[in-house]
């Protein structure tokens, strides 16, 4: 026997007895090209959406349906992976975590490549100087202790707790790329790399906070930040950034005097 | 099997035997980003600490100090229109007045400067812009600092 499946097409609503969900969003989207123009350009789409659906889709719907050279990054499309940070009217956002019903689809909805990098085509940028921080605070363990161990790194429940906040991070950019001090000459650290800097710092298992404190006691280190709190605004997983800086900067200052 | 042809590329086939082997390693990807000559020399040091703290700080003191400078000036007895010459010679008579105005002076100057300066960082782009800028900056705060530092221990209240 064939596997029951939903029929949608037979499911359409009767006329007169519900209104179809679907309504008409324009996406006015910033695209680029460098093998065409220097120039970016606002391109715009009418697309026939549920307005239930993520913005995602309907990038998905353009690209599929109606310019297949539309590109922008994407993997998991489920707010883990971090591929697709993009300025969705104006603010940071996961396009695969913004309904299109939250962000007023009665007017055009602007779709651009974060702020701040790089454009390398449409929504794609070069990600290199953002990972490029996050490699020099080193966001990995480090243990004085050189031999294989031989037993589980304990942590109590409250050491653990300490530094919860910052484990949530997927390393998306939205914070980074809304940061006005990265954006004016891309030099500082920035708010993804302290964030998971400060994962590692007040780990009990961890031995090289002071090290790690050391690179972000830089010129462009944490003292860059101004707490203009847009990290915390623009992070869609919810991390208080700002105060994750604060705390490393107190670390940095408890250390010394 | 012949050996697979090496494509300019160098991607090989999706399914089927990579063209890759020991002898034929696969080229080398380097890291983004890498420490050049050019990029620029460690800027690490607790200065920026320094310029931080001294914000807090100072900003603190200079609560007490600007608000009950802008009371005796011009708020309390007989407000704004006591302002003159001799009062001015009256309060810096007392060596009480001199430090508060000379602390004030400088906390204030200095405070101001190190704002201006973050505020030149984030927003001059180009080098030079930002030499220049600081240039200023620096001339004009050393020169407002030493010319009122000089009136407040020189001051001659028999002046003509």
């Amino acid at each position: 026997m064939a596997t029951p499946v939903l029929d949608k097409a037979d499911s359409a609503p009767e006329p007169g007895f519900a209104d179809s969900p679907y309504i008409t969003v324009t996406f006015r989207i910033r695209r680029f090209n460098p093998e065409i123009s220097a120039e970016a350009f606002w391109d715009d789409f009418q697309v026939e959406i549920d307005p239930k659906e993520r913005v995602l889709d309907a990038l998905h719907k353009i690209k599929w349906e109606l310019d297949g050279s539309l590109t922008f990054r994407r993997s998991c499309a489920h707010g883990i992976c971090g591929s697709d940070a993009m300025r969705i009217n104006g603010k940071n956002r996961l396009a695969c975590k913004t309904l299109i019903k939250d962000i007023n689809p009665a007017k055009p909805i602007t779709v651009e490549a974060i702020k701040g990098l790089t454009v390398l085509k449409d929504l794609v940028v070069d990600m290199d100087p953002f990972f490029q921080a996050y490699r020099d605070v080193m966001p990995f363990l480090i243990t004085k202790d050189t031999n294989e161990p031989t037993r589980e790194r304990l942590q109590t429940a409250e050491d653990r707790e300490r530094f919860d906040d910052t484990t949530k991070c997927i390393l998306c950019a939205a914070c980074t790329s809304s940061c006005p001090v990265f954006w004016n000459d891309g030099q500082y650290f920035g708010p993804a790399a302290i964030v998971n800097a400060h994962r590692f710092i007040f780990d009990s298992r961890d031995e090289a906070g002071e090290q790690r404190l050391e690179i972000l006691n830089d010129r462009d280190g944490v003292w860059r930040c101004r707490t203009t709190f847009n990290c915390t605004d623009a992070c869609p997983r919810g991390i208080e950034i700002t105060k994750a800086i604060q705390e490393v900067k107190r670390a940095l200052i408890t250390r010394r005097y | 099997m012949a050996t697979t042809e090496t494509t300019a590329s160098g991607i090989g086939p999706v399914e089927g035997a990579s063209q890759y082997s020991v002898d034929n390693p696969a080229p080398l990807i380097e890291a983004p980003r890498q420490r050049t000559k050019k990029s620029p020399k460690s800027t690490r040091g607790n200065f920026e600490m320094a310029a931080w703290l001294f914000m807090r700080l100072s900003g603190v003191v200079l609560v007490v100090l600007v608000i009950g400078h802008l009371l005796i000036q011009l708020v309390l007895d007989g407000g704004v229109s006591k302002i003159g010459f001799a009062f001015v010679a009256g309060r810096w008579a007392s060596p009480f007045w001199q430090v508060w105005d000379l602390l004030m002076l400088w906390l204030a100057m200095l405070h101001g400067a190190n704002g201006l300066r973050t505020v030149i960082n984030d927003y001059a782009e180009r080098a030079n812009t930002r030499l220049w800028l600081k240039g200023l900056l620096y001339t004009a705060t050393v020169f407002t600092i030493l010319l009122g530092t000089l009136v407040i221990f020189t001051f001659d209240p028999n002046i003509r």
